[in-house]
């Protein structure tokens, strides 16, 4: 092989792995993202059904029941507007709290309970998770906008 | 008085760093020795005035002087002593103060552990770290102050996050930032070689050491946050691809492309473009990562700042070193050309490769940690990007990886060809197929991932082997096998020793990503529960009060069979001073599993949810990253890099020597 073409093998071979990896990188990317959704969007039907999507807001007062196992909860998510029921089996975060900022994400299904399969809290009493923090925001701003 | 003293001492070692970063690089492009020489006292000098400055603030947090901002919102007279020393960076302004502090301790070595490189080089090295120096101090002074008085003082301070109380925060923060911090060395020997035009063999060698100790800090900093996640936060993950793992992760993979592409550099002379690109990425990244975790735009235990002008500001810092550097870079990397040709069937061609995957594996984590915040800030929704979406890339990206790092040692340098390697290598690779699909039926645990996993590490186990075996042959001039194993040099160990921990960690993550089991439970006194043939004996709960916080006990007897093999007690403690309610695990750790139990929430009817974890080979994990770590340790202390060093002192006796 002379070096010139060695060399545009060399450099072709680069670029096509390359982009094969960016490929794979955008599509995976694509597939995974999971989207916010604020509980006054869930309740417009903006969410998808039995796809994966998180909702954020705060832990309603006196929502939170066990069920006979102990192990499944259930509990209300609200951005003070809208209310979403949802329904967990796990252990539940430290700071997990009624009247709380809260994350989960899950599925909502056709009974329109949100299946949730991961939920977070915060990392310490100074902070609210920031997408609670948005939705109650949106919530009040949208208040805000009716009243008027 | 204390705190003044040491922001006093903040401000010298500013002015300090002030004359380290203009002086030495004066000195360099007028070639005056006198002016050259500046640098190496001037940080020496700043070095010394950020260690006072660091100790005035440790001392307050110890004599618990709340009438210090810092110290009130950060730690409690009833914290134990260590985390009272500790929780000096268990905040945004201390945190920085030992970033500072860190960057002046790896100048301090520069300075020491550069006396066989010409002044000229050294001046500008120190000149570039001088500059990184004023940016961090000016950064703490004008917006981060530590020494900030709290006027009146309080009573009591508001105590250090629980979740910050642990061993694990003796040791990560130091390390972590040891590694960020050292990228700085690679960063300043890469401009200071930009700018004389001189990047060859000779500036890649003295930069290798100092980018492989770097390495080394970082990789054990990342893995001891990991193995504190694991025990601190109660569900016994590993990795959570959380934006502050991945900031640190980020620079990993860069340094890692970085130390690999110095080494062709240093030996072949090709790559050198590359490799100076690398260097400044390394460095960026990292200050990309101090940006992320600091400003506050990601919420975690690490972002402590929400002050938006602190963020402006690592960010303005952070534009301003890569637009220099990019520059300077556009402006002398045409000159660059030539380098040693090399074959497609080549060494060099195995490293490329391999840069680029770990490149394009940087690029993908960094785009799933960002844009969502670039989404956020254009107000375009919120999205996030969890472990999945990352998971989906590392496995693709990183099978070639660790195939093409287990091929290349394999192929020689410059040239060789398809078919001897293919038969250096068929004997191992099978053996591998066999071994690791056997290993899958044998636990029960047939997918792709797993029989993947297991044969990539068992053929990265058998070539590392097959590759020592070549290596005493080659060498079978000397008779004895210890004086044929004495004769291998250490940088070679480190290369074994880090691509082999690479295969046990593989053998980690991929058991424990298999075989693990979960079970939640609800508990009460004398019930049993099993788990992966394990038995769980719940003896009730006891009140155990420490020092700052309160706690529940829970007694939970582990048995195998009918043999008890230990007590396990899970802890729930309320910290008194914020009122956070904290998990305590409680694991019995062994070579080939780990059990892991943490306790939950209180039912009302007196029992408690306790949650079992079987976590099969988890301590390979780290297991592997330590021997990676190792292997930086043997690479850096190979005699290669000081021989110049102890050919010029032989020099200077020789000459001492003549002239008596």
């Amino acid at each position: 092989m002379k070096p010139r073409s060695k060399r545009l093998m060399l450099v072709g071979g680069g670029v096509a792995l390359l982009v094969a990896a960016i490929a794979l990188v955008l599509s995976a990317f694509q597939q995974n993202l999971v989207f916010f959704h604020t509980p006054t969007e869930v309740a417009e039907g903006k969410a998808p059904l039995g796809k994966t999507f998180r909702v954020g807001g705060m832990v309603e007062d006196g929502s939170i029941r066990r069920a006979g196992d102990g192990l499944t909860v259930s509990f209300a998510i609200t951005d003070t507007a809208k209310v979403i029921p949802v329904s967990y089996k796990g252990t539940l975060p430290d700071l997990f709290k009624e009247g709380k900022g809260a994350v989960v994400q899950g599925r909502l299904e056709a009974d329109g309970v949100f299946h949730a399969t991961e939920v977070l809290a915060k990392h310490d009493e100074n902070y609210m998770p920031p997408e609670a923090a948005h939705a109650v925001e949106q919530a009040s701003k949208a208040a805000e906008t009716l009243s008027q | 008085m204390i705190p003044e003293l040491g922001h006093f001492a903040l401000v010298l070692a500013l002015v300090l760093a002030l004359v380290q970063a203009v002086v030495p690089l004066v000195g360099a492009s007028r070639n005056r020795l006198a002016l050259m020489a500046v640098g190496r006292p001037a940080a020496q000098g700043q070095f010394f005035f950020v260690v006072v400055a660091y100790v005035c603030l440790t001392i307050a947090f110890v004599q618990s002087d709340f009438s210090l901002q810092l110290a009130a919102t950060n730690s409690h007279s009833a914290t134990p002593l260590i985390y009272k020393i500790t929780g000096v960076w268990g905040n945004h302004e201390g945190s920085l103060l030992l970033w500072a502090m860190s960057l002046a301790l790896w100048t301090v070595a520069v300075t020491v552990f550069s006396r066989h490189l010409p002044e000229a080089f050294v001046a500008r090295v120190l000149g570039v770290l001088g500059w990184v120096s004023v940016g961090f101090i000016s950064f703490l002074l004008v917006t981060s102050n530590p020494f900030e008085r709290l006027l009146p003082a309080v009573a009591e301070g508001r105590d250090l996050n629980p979740l910050l109380q642990d061993p694990g925060m003796i040791i990560h923060p130091p390390l972590l930032y040891m590694g960020y911090v050292g990228f700085s060395v690679a960063f300043a020997f890469a401009i200071a070689a930009l700018l004389t035009g001189r990047l060859d063999a000779a500036w890649a060698r003295w930069s290798r050491p100092w980018t492989t100790v770097a390495w080394v800090f970082l990789t054990a900093g990342i893995a001891v946050g990991s193995g504190w996640a694991y025990y601190e936060l109660g569900w016994g993950g590993w990795w959570f691809w959380d934006p502050v793992e991945n900031a640190s992760f980020i620079p990993w993979l860069v340094g890692t492309a970085l130390m690999h592409s110095l080494a062709v550099t240093e030996k072949r002379g090709a790559f050198r473009s590359w490799t100076v690109l690398l260097a400044i990425g390394a460095f960026s990244l990292a200050l990309l990562g101090t940006f992320l975790v600091r400003s506050g735009v990601i919420t975690s235990v690490h972002a402590f700042a929400t002050d938006p002008k602190r963020g402006l500001y690592i960010l303005a810092l952070l534009v301003i070193v890569i637009g220099v550097s990019l520059v300077l870079y556009a402006w002398r990397a045409p000159r660059l050309t030539g380098g040693g040709s090399f074959g497609l069937v080549s060494r060099e061609t195995s490293l490329l490769a391999n840069n680029v995957l770990l490149a394009v594996a940087a690029a993908s984590v960094l785009l799933g940690t960002l844009y969502p915040l670039f989404l956020d800030a254009l107000n375009m929704g919120k999205i996030s990007v969890g472990p999945p979406y990352f998971e989906a890339v590392f496995v693709p990206l990183m099978t070639p990886v660790v195939v093409l790092m287990m091929v290349g040692p394999f192929l020689r340098w410059k040239t060789d060809g398809v078919s001897p390697v293919l038969r250096r290598l068929a004997p191992t690779l099978g053996a591998a197929l066999v071994i690791g699909t056997g290993t899958a039926f044998a636990v029960d645990h047939v997918t792709w991932r797993t029989v993947l996993g297991l044969v990539l590490a068992a053929w990265v186990v058998l070539a590392s082997l097959q590759l020592l075996g070549n290596r005493l042959r080659d060498r079978s001039g000397a008779a004895r096998l210890s004086a044929r194993l004495r004769a291998i040099p250490s940088a070679w160990w480190g290369m074994w020793l880090g691509h082999l921990g690479i295969g046990v960690f593989i053998i980690g993550v991929t058991l424990v990503g298999s075989l693990d089991a979960t079970l939640d439970v609800r508990m009460k006194e004398g019930q049993r529960a099993e788990l992966a043939g394990y038995s769980f004996v719940f003896r009730g709960v006891q009140d155990a009060d420490g020092p700052n916080y309160d706690a529940a006990r829970a007694t939970i007897g582990l048995y195998r069979g009918e043999r008890q093999l230990t007590t396990l007690t899970p802890e729930k403690r309320l910290y008194r001073a914020q009122g956070m309610p904290m998990t305590e695990a409680s694991i019995d750790i062994g070579p080939l599993r780990d059990v892991y139990v943490s306790l939950g929430e209180q039912l009302e009817d007196g029992s408690w949810i306790v949650s079992l974890y079987y976590k099969p080979f988890i301590s390979w994990i780290w297991l592997g990253c330590l021997l990676m770590a190792l292997g930086g340790i043997f690479a850096a202390a190979d005699r290669r890099y000081r021989r110049t060093a102890e050919h010029r002192s032989t020099a200077a006796v020789a000459a001492a020597g003549r002239a008596a």
